[in-house]
């Protein structure tokens, strides 16, 4: 479904991204691991578009689809969700009505008929109950007061409603408390299925205790530096990133030899 | 990123003005220049009572000694009233029967501007006095209303039949010295809309006015008047849209609002005279007094607005609370792009005891716009525990634009409670982001948050003028973010 080949990027012309390889198939979820600063907050918005960030090489397919040449609103139409650390708030906007307007590009794109309200509101309903989300944080302004917490939760409820392909999810887990980070980790096993996939980007094994990956990354320094499955978390969670860095910088003053 | 920003207001910029077209109807137009002889050529064309015509010329003579005013936050044109023609008239008489009657080219504009015009119109509970330059030219639902006593008429026809009325209240709020557009109003006004809602009755349906300029150098100078008995209740929408043009045209209306004991009025104007185009040429220059009186205990009058058009926009629509207990709003929302020059606010003079006035003022500037919110909040020495609430937001889209507040106020009583708020906020490229990585565009993005931004003004305004001034504000900020 993705793939990644030797992504490089910048952003204000230092280089964050240093060549990153990536195959994420249908049905698979994956978590990116590592230290802060290494880069995995970047991956995330350059996938998404966010255009502060410049890519000097490499490739990024989306289903046979050139990523790289789409507009940020065009890899969401095809299916690309980005779940945000820090979702943004606009006062006034309600939430539904945002919904219904990004839910109605997408259909289009995707060459669905559009919802009726009824329809609409139906799904609204059944989604947020998937979620856990309350109908008064529903309809109240987009993220407008809402809690860490709260926002988050918003953002498993939008995900749930837009039904994307892949979604990547940047530390959804941060600033949750246990009750909500359950709340938010049932409703992605929920909304898994064969024919979408997940990219979990996290700080800490916590999360994976709830979503067990299939695949984890560690990136360090903007490159993919071990990947494993669900027991290099375990690994991580243990020993820390330190012994990590070391025994890379150690292979790196070996190599430079 | 700041080259994209600048891609994306020269997108903005080159964006043509979507009701820019010309309609081509033989006119009655007078000579160019003012003088005596124009106030008369114009009291004449009209049939006008002796009494009229005195009121014009001393409105003429008041013109002639006034000033430009010089306190706006912008450098005044140099307007030349010698150049403007001050009355035109379709040739082909007004007052039909049908609409078959009215010339086709008349309606096919109509149309154009999505002005309802039509049977339907009853359903949704809406009569049109549709202005077109300066004669009414076709008026619905009168019969309806007569019924009820409601007279809903163009200001000529109101001096024609109920002269006692206009002559009792005409320039009572807005005396013909006010201003220096004020006067020029009174000296040259060619026609606008009456409304006398009798005691005790409630305006069945919303009454609105489409007003229109057409005619090359021809100024528009509406007169509205107003008047709501006691306790009454009426909701009046007034908004346009212009034609593209070259050259500058004036507008400068007078609005009176008057609101008896117990009487409640509720004003509407979406504003979108052609602003000009992206480097100012052309555009209106809308230079209009509106002024509304609470003489009784009790009354009640709102002005809620939105402005999107025009080249410069000087507008202050004022409140003078004179009975005890009455209340006074300004809910408004001020739009500048490109080269716009919007100065506007209100003024709301408490004069009598435990008034209220509540005032709720967005300004979003985007292009080189520039944006001034003007209010003065009087509390008289009567004015015992007199409230008021300010609220004044200001949204900047890029960083070209400007946002300016000038809130006056002056207590004479220290019973009154006078309170302000005032933020200023920029349109960031995280919340756009963030839309668009949920499948929604710029533009749409722009016209989701600026529409948000604007509710609380949007919410006051009756349901289809809503929507009409939702499309307007986005459509007016087209392009304006990346």
């Amino acid at each position: 479904m993705l793939s990644i080949k030797n992504l490089h990027a910048n952003i204000e012309g230092k280089e964050i991204l240093k060549g990153i390889n990536l195959e994420v198939n249908a049905g698979e979820v994956h978590a990116i691991m590592g230290p802060n600063g290494s880069g995995k907050s970047s991956l995330a918005s350059v996938l998404a578009g966010r255009e502060n960030y410049e890519v000097t090489e490499g490739e990024v397919w989306l289903d046979g689809k050139n990523l790289l040449d789409m507009k940020p609103e065009e890899r969401a139409r095809e299916g690309v969700f980005l779940a945000f650390q820090y979702p943004v708030e606009i006062p006034g906007v309600s939430n539904i009505n945002f919904l219904r307007t990004a839910l109605s590009e997408i259909r289009i794109h995707r060459n669905l008929p559009p919802l009726s309200a009824k329809e609409f509101l139906k799904m609204t309903k059944e989604k947020q109950e998937l979620v856990e989300f309350e109908a008064k944080l529903a309809n109240r302004s987009l993220n407008q007061g809402f809690s860490g917490g709260e926002k988050k939760r918003n953002e498993v409820f939008q995900l749930a409603m837009l039904d994307p392909k892949l979604s990547i999810l940047d530390e959804t887990d941060s600033g949750l408390d246990i009750d909500a980070l359950r709340i938010v980790s049932n409703g992605i096993n929920k909304l898994r299925s064969a024919d979408n996939a997940f990219v979990l980007i996290t700080h800490y094994q916590r999360l994976l205790e709830y979503i067990v990956p299939d695949f984890v990354h560690v990136l360090y320094n903007g490159q993919i530096v071990r990947s494993g499955t669900k027991e290099l978390a375990l690994e991580l969670e243990e020993k820390g990133y330190d012994w990590l860095k070391e025994e890379l910088q150690g292979q790196e003053s070996i190599n430079t030899k | 990123m700041m080259e994209k920003d600048d891609m994306m207001l020269d997108e903005l910029a080159n964006k043509e003005y979507e009701f820019g077209f010309v309609t081509d109807i033989d006119m009655d137009i007078s000579e160019v220049g003012l003088n005596e002889d124009t106030v008369r050529f114009i009291s004449a064309k009209k049939n006008e009572p002796q009494w009229l015509l005195d009121w014009r010329m001393k409105g003429f003579k008041a013109f002639q000694k006034q000033e430009m005013p010089q306190w706006q936050n912008f450098k005044m044109p140099d307007i030349d009233f010698q150049s403007i023609s001050y009355y035109a008239a379709p040739k082909k008489q007004a007052k039909y029967a049908s609409l078959d009657e009215v010339d086709p080219e008349l309606l096919r504009t109509f149309e154009k501007l999505g002005i309802p015009m039509s049977e339907q119109k009853q359903l949704a509970g809406v009569a049109v006095d549709v202005v077109f330059d300066s004669v009414s030219v076709s008026t619905t639902y009168k019969e309806h209303l007569n019924e009820m006593g409601i007279i809903f008429c163009s200001i000529s026809e109101a001096v024609k039949n109920h002269p006692e009325l206009v002559q009792k209240y005409l320039g009572t709020v807005v005396p013909h010295t006010d201003n220096t557009f004020a006067s020029l109003n009174t000296a040259v006004f060619s026609d606008g809309s009456f409304v006398y809602i009798p005691k005790g009755v409630r305006c069945p349906m919303e009454l609105s006015t489409y007003f229109r300029i057409n005619a090359e150098n021809t100024g528009q100078f509406e007169r509205t008047l107003i008047i709501a008995d006691e306790d009454s209740y009426v909701s009046y929408l007034e908004g346009c849209t212009a034609p593209m043009r070259d050259e500058n045209q004036l507008h400068a209306a007078v609005v009176e609002l008057i609101a008896l004991k117990g009487a409640e009025i509720k004003y509407s104007t979406v504003q979108n005279w052609y602003p000009g185009d992206k480097d100012g040429k052309g555009g209106i220059f809308n230079f209009v007094t509106k002024r509304g009186a609470c003489r009784g205990d009790h009354s009640k009058i709102s002005w809620t607005q939105v402005e999107t058009g025009s080249a410069i926009t000087w507008k202050y629509p004022s409140l003078i609370l004179q009975g005890d207990h009455s209340s006074g709003e300004f809910y408004s929302v001020a739009v500048t792009n490109n080269m716009q020059i919007a100065d506007t606010g209100t003024k709301i003079h408490h004069i009598g005891a435990n008034t209220k006035s509540r005032i709720i003022s967005k300004g979003i500037s985007a292009g080189r716009g520039q944006n001034s919110y003007r209010g003065l909040v009087q509390m008289g020495s009567k004015a015992k525990n007199a409230r008021n609430f300010t609220q004044c937001d200001s949204l900047l889209i890029g960083d070209q634009c400007g946002a300016h507040t000038f809130p006056y106020i002056e207590s004479k009583n220290n019973t009154a409670t006078i309170e302000h708020e005032a933020t200023t906020s920029k349109i960031g490229e995280d919340q756009v982001f963030y839309l668009n990585q949920r499948g929604i565009d710029a533009e749409q993005a722009i016209a989701l948050i600026v529409n948000g931004y604007a509710k609380e003004v949007l919410n006051q305004l009756p349901m289809e003028f809503a929507v009409e001034a939702q499309k307007l504000l986005s459509l007016t900020l087209e392009g304006s973010v990346g």
